[in-house]
């Protein structure tokens, strides 16, 4: 941060540079790319969306009569005649967690400047992508199989499937979303936009590996909001 | 127009210098699987009530804290941006708290006209 020169201006730490900050006359985040703010602001923005669907969840099972299902048992996955707790649940908790790691892998190798790297980084992040929204497929289709529909299932309370339809879907959608950006940038760091200074999305700015750091914000976002909907929807 | 280029290019200066040690985000990794495993081995040994609801959301405050400080780079992020986004997180607590009491009273009502059968 010390690089940062501004005219007679010096970047305090702390709190105190944030009251500097918000209260000098430039821009407010200093140092920040403009677009790593736009992502933070949306982002935040969507922490509120998936927050009211997770409220009102808790609302509409804290408030039915009915007995809720059992996630441990609707969720189970049958192994060798055995039935086994949130299974795949799990193994999707863990391959989207992989998917992250590999993510922030390649945002530090991007801005090292190690483009192969960072390349095959953001590929295998895409690929763990799929793979988290094709079982998410198959559970769907397996409950959907079972009886459980937005109004009604077998199970208990008939809110279950319109919450676990809403929630799981919103997130899913997401997911493929961020899947979808991922190749487009996978062939954008190995195409070298980034070296040859490209130009990026809607702007006539030069393309940089900065952009590898905004896409990396909205996938771990992904993962972030998985964590709530894996301790408050499948665990609790 | 000058003068913005000019700070285009102190910008992305500063950010190649910053970038961390791999060790931090393979730790960081490491103990996001960890985590994920004891929230999974909640429910596998059937942890009940308080134990059960303490453990769940104690191994995801923590989860989402790793993520969030480390993965998305907000522990090395300066306050002006760090508080923008946790402040409003406040405003998410108030809604637990209002929606809480709301349930509690549908819940009662239909408690009240559903099973007991009204006054």
């Amino acid at each position: 941060m010390s690089e940062q020169k501004i005219d007679g201006f010096e970047l305090k730490p702390g709190f105190k540079g944030m009251a500097s900050d918000t209260g000098s006359d430039q821009t407010m985040f200093k140092g920040v790319h403009w677009g790593k703010a736009m992502m933070w602001i949306f982002l935040l923005s969507d922490t509120f969306v998936f927050s009211c669907f997770l409220i009102s969840y808790m609302k509409g099972r804290g408030s039915t009569i009915v007995d809720w299902p059992n996630t441990s048992e609707v969720f189970s996955l049958h192994v060798g005649g055995v039935p086994v707790p949130l299974l795949l649940i799990a193994i999707m908790t863990f391959v989207l967690i992989t998917s992250s790691g590999t993510m922030a892998l390649a945002v530090k190798y991007g801005y090292e400047k190690n483009r192969k790297m960072c390349g095959w980084l953001i590929l295998a992040t895409a690929v763990g992508g799929l793979t988290f929204v094709g079982m998410q497929v198959f559970e769907w289709s397996k409950l959907i199989h079972e009886g459980v529909r937005p109004w009604g299932n077998p199970f208990g309370a008939s809110q279950f499937g319109s919450f676990f339809f809403m929630i799981t879907g919103f997130h899913g959608f997401h997911v493929s979303i961020g899947v979808i950006f991922l190749f487009i940038y996978t062939y954008k760091v190995f195409a070298g936009h980034y070296e040859s200074k490209k130009r990026g999305w809607f702007t006539k700015m030069k393309g940089d590996y900065v952009e590898i750091e905004i896409l990396g914000l909205y996938w771990h976002f992904v993962d972030l909001v998985w964590v709530f909907i894996f301790a408050f929807f499948y665990l609790w | 127009m000058e003068e913005t280029n000019k700070m285009n290019e102190t910008t992305k200066k500063e950010e190649q210098t910053s970038t961390q040690k791999i060790g931090i985000y393979l730790w960081i990794w490491l103990l996001l699987f960890v985590l994920s495993f004891f929230s999974y081995m909640v429910d596998w040994y059937q942890f009940q009530g308080m134990l059960r609801w303490s453990l769940i959301l104690f191994f995801m405050f923590l989860k989402a804290g790793l993520i969030m400080a480390f993965f998305m780079h907000l522990f090395w992020e300066r306050y002006a941006l760090v508080n923008v986004l946790l402040w409003p997180m406040t405003a998410i607590a108030c809604f637990i708290f209002l929606m809480t009491a709301e349930f509690k009273y549908t819940l009662f009502s239909r408690f009240f006209y559903f099973v007991v059968g009204g006054a």
